[in-house]
């Protein structure tokens, strides 16, 4: 008794307002499997349907399309169809079906790489998790579309979805794949303090079990962290699960040896070490992030030859850093001039660097407006973590569980946990 | 002189006319001077120490005078592994009076046998009888009779059985001098402090003499620990009457050595005015080594090169001594270190070239000594090597706090953010495994 004109009359009368909408979905739902068995046929009936106004019916019939397996043939054009549908639907329409819209999404990603073109993905995927997203929470989408953008190198669009802060998750793994893909985009970005941030939260996620994302993902943390911080702890913070404290170590030891050699401070040490153990660098996909550690380590004895001399000769810095000429020594103090690094003078006719002061004095406007709002945005995180305290106290799973563990006292004594959560 | 020259200029050149030459100075060792500061066992091991230290210097005239008189003191008493070992050492190298004498060694070692069934059969006795008195003097004879011939551990065991047989604090305290002794002799320093701390604690028995011995021991104790500002305490609460009482242990020479040296080197400049160059006490033991004397006051008065020049002359010496051997370097590196930061805390900027005269060093050696020091944060200071000109620094408060707030701002928000995101985590999880 299903058609599909029939269907697609209903969606385009019921698609205008929000008690219609609600009653268009039951029907939907009710046809979905009718739908997925005319798979095949319904691509002419896409065209029938407006993207900005049937977002939800569109929806249905996109999702029913692609759910079997796609030709390199039919990609194409569904690559189009669905890039359009992207960029035009209506969120609030699709917010209702978001399974759907996620399958969607994967399904396109998947066609997208499969005709070796995963830049056409990323503008669409962008605003597709703009529309998807609610404040603050994580959707299967984020971890597909950073992959996206790594393997377009569109690192920028990536980073901008970054920037959001994410509070609520729905699938571990989803967290530990945008963590670890974050963390790549920030590297390819040179933003390390945030990279090194993202990695450090899927290194210490709970995790019952070790994964491999986790073992990728300290092995790039060892090195962002040798090249932000100069150092590596070895120590893993207390909050870390213990699947993963018991084996990072012994599943990354050549990371852990390099950091080792590293903080000996020797840069011929170092490149032999890592001369010797290339291939494997390699196989990881690390070598690149292996060779800015060597240059980071130049890097940080130039930065404390600035904490005691006011000056000093090219020669000097050379042989301190162990250098092997003035020019090469002249190229790092001017590269990191460049970068903002250090803050200094080349004097080339005497062959003299002059170190200067740090001449940020904390007394302009914008940093007074800086600090004002860091301390707006640390008060608005307090009062969420006291919220969030007092949500969990109450929450019956929580107390269960606390209620489980406690102490067996007396009757007589004075019960903290009411009797009905002492399942 | 211009006044500007006093700075760095040397010293007045000490006069040697001295009635009575110091022993320990920069000259050579003079080692019968020497060995006559001590008696007893430590005599011994003091003559062969010197005699071990010239032989890996190749000072053979000076390693055999010490041989020589190890030999002679050692013919004095009771103990034949060590005559057999000096025996060894001095290989026949100094003739045929001083080769090994097997007659001496059996005669002896019979005697000692003798002795030993002697102090047995009384010890049993006394302890059948269950006289206290008996049973510790008993104890202590063993332990006289093991520490005249060289088993030490034996005699410190026997030494430690006295306790529980110790009536009045007297006994305490004798048993307690005992045992330190013979700690000091095999090095278990642990011990010294123990037991010091014990004689301590029986305040009726001490008289002002057995005070003194037990902060020398103290302060030998901390010394060995590295401790070197409270070993400098300990030797300058000793009292000038000790005299020659405790030369089974240390001299007075030694008291004065040790305390001057690890309070130059641990003391700040308050302390070293009021402890040292004050201290009437004290000003007897540094009569005893001029030396050391001078240049404390050398080093407070900045006239570093002088200071250095006397350390480095008595350098030689200091290395033959039991105690001090080890430490010597590490105390001269610090004394060292003092120097070049005194020298350059009154002063805005520092010509390098003139600070290296001071020091009769060269410029590029001073630099990387200041350079070694400023990245230690003792010295703030930064160095213009262009110019050779050491300018002071003070670190901008301010800017430093803000860059702290600002920095522990972020530390916080990214904390926070990254708690919150784990606590999800957790939730979810345990509502994954109540599902299964």
């Amino acid at each position: 008794m299903y058609t599909v004109e029939s269907l697609v009359a209903q969606i385009q009368g019921l698609s205008s307002s929000a008690g219609d909408l609600s009653l268009l979905l039951t029907h939907l739902k009710q046809a979905d499997e009718f739908l997925h068995n005319e798979s095949t046929r319904l691509f002419p009936f896409l065209e029938q349907l407006d993207p900005t106004l049937h977002s939800l019916g569109y929806l249905y019939i996109l999702e029913a399309s692609t759910s079997g397996p796609v030709t390199n043939e039919q990609a194409r054009r569904l690559v189009l169809l669905i890039s359009r549908f992207l960029t035009s639907c209506v969120a609030d329409q699709i917010r209702l079906a978001p399974e759907k819209f996620i399958a969607v999404c994967k399904s396109f990603k998947d066609q997208v790489l499969m005709l070796e073109a995963p830049i056409r993905g990323v503008v669409p995927l962008l605003e597709a998790v703009k529309k998807l997203r609610s404040s603050e929470h994580l959707t299967t989408l984020h971890p597909d579309f950073l992959q996206i953008c790594l393997l377009a190198k569109c690192y920028k669009t990536g980073f901008s979805i970054l920037e959001d802060d994410i509070f609520e998750v729905d699938q571990p793994r989803d967290f530990y794949l945008y963590c670890y893909y974050g963390g790549m985009i920030c590297i390819g970005q040179k933003r390390f303090q945030k990279a090194l941030e993202l990695l450090h939260n899927v290194v210490t996620a709970p995790m019952s079990s070790i994964n491999a994302i986790a073992v990728e993902a300290f092995k790039k943390y060892v090195l962002v962290s040798l090249i932000y911080n100069g150092q590596f702890s070895t120590s893993l913070p207390k909050y870390t699960s213990s699947a993963a404290q018991r084996n990072l170590k012994t599943l990354c030891q050549l990371y852990i040896e390099l950091a080792n050699t590293y903080s000996i401070g020797k840069i011929s040490e170092l490149e032999t070490y890592i001369q010797t153990n290339r291939e494997k660098f390699d196989s990881d996909n690390n070598l690149g992030l292996v060779k800015q550690v060597v240059s980071s380590m130049y890097k940080r004895n130039i930065q404390r030859l600035t904490q005691t001399y006011l000056t000093l000769s090219l020669q000097d810095i050379a042989n301190t850093v162990q250098l092997s000429s003035p020019k090469e020594a002249e190229m790092h103090v001017l590269q990191m001039i460049q970068d903002g690094e250090i803050y200094a003078t080349i004097n080339q006719r005497d062959g003299m660097v002059r170190f200067l002061e740090d001449p940020e004095q904390y007394k302009t406007c914008e940093m007074i407006e800086h600090i004002d709002s860091s301390i707006q945005r640390i008060m608005t995180l307090s009062k969420k973590l006291t919220a969030m305290d007092e949500l969990i106290s109450c929450d019956p799973l929580y107390l269960a569980k606390v209620g489980r563990e406690r102490q067996r006292f007396d009757f007589d004594d004075f019960d903290s946990v009411p009797q009905k959560f002492n399942i | 002189m211009e006044p500007d020259d006093e700075i760095y200029a040397n010293g007045e050149p000490d006069s040697s006319n001295n009635r009575n030459r110091p022993i320990i100075s920069g000259e050579q060792l003079d080692i019968e001077a020497y060995a006559g500061l001590y008696t007893g066992r430590t005599k011994i091991t003091r003559l062969l120490f010197i005699a071990d230290q010239c032989g890996q210097n190749n000072n053979t005239a000076m390693q055999m005078e010490a041989l020589r008189m190890a030999y002679e003191e050692i013919k004095k008493g009771e103990n034949t592994q060590l005559f057999r070992d000096v025996v060894h050492k001095i290989d026949g190298r100094l003739g045929d009076k001083y080769g090994m004498d097997s007659a001496w060694c059996e005669a002896v070692d019979r005697r000692a046998v003798q002795k030993k069934e002697k102090l047995e059969n009384e010890l049993n006795a006394y302890r059948t009888n269950l006289i206290k008195e008996s049973i510790r003097m008993g104890y202590n004879d063993f332990g006289d009779y093991h520490y005249t011939h060289g088993s030490l551990a034996d005699a410190f065991k026997s030494y430690v059985r006295t306790r529980d047989y110790c009536t009045t604090s007297k006994h305490v305290i004798h048993m307690c001098m005992s045992a330190i002794l013979v700690s000091i002799e095999t090095g278990q320093f642990t011990h010294v402090t123990s037991y010091i701390s014990k004689a301590e604690q029986t305040v009726d028995a001490l008289d002002p003499n057995t005070v003194s011995k037990l902060h020398c021991a103290a302060g030998l104790a901390h010394l060995d620990s590295k401790k070197y500002k409270l070993a400098a305490r300990k030797f300058l609460e000793v009292a000038p009457e000790l005299g020659n009482s405790y030369n089974e242990v240390i001299a007075p020479q030694d008291v004065a050595t040790y305390g001057g040296l690890c309070a130059l080197a641990s003391f700040d400049r308050m302390e070293l005015k009021n402890k040292v160059i004050d201290s009437i006490n004290f000003r007897n033991f540094l009569e005893l080594v001029p030396e050391v004397r001078e240049l404390i006051h050398d080093f407070y008065s900045s006239h570093y090169a002088s200071c250095l020049e006397y350390l480095g002359n008595l350098k030689a010496n200091l290395m033959l001594d039991i105690h001090l051997h080890d430490h010597v370097q590490t105390l001269y590196d610090q004394i060292r270190n003092k120097a070049l930061i005194q020298y350059t805390h009154p002063f805005v900027s520092v010509d390098l070239h003139v600070m290296a005269n001071a020091f009769k060093t060269t410029v590029a050696g001073l630099e990387k000594e200041l350079e070694a020091l400023i990245t230690d944060n003792q010295i703030q200071a930064r160095i213009d090597s262009h110019n050779k000109i050491l300018y002071a620094r003070h670190a901008d408060q301010r800017n430093a706090t803000f860059q702290r707030v600002l920095q522990t701002g972020n530390e916080f928000d990214r904390d926070v953010r990254a708690m919150l995101l784990r606590a999800n985590l957790i939730k979810l999880e345990y509502k994954a495994s109540r599902k299964l």
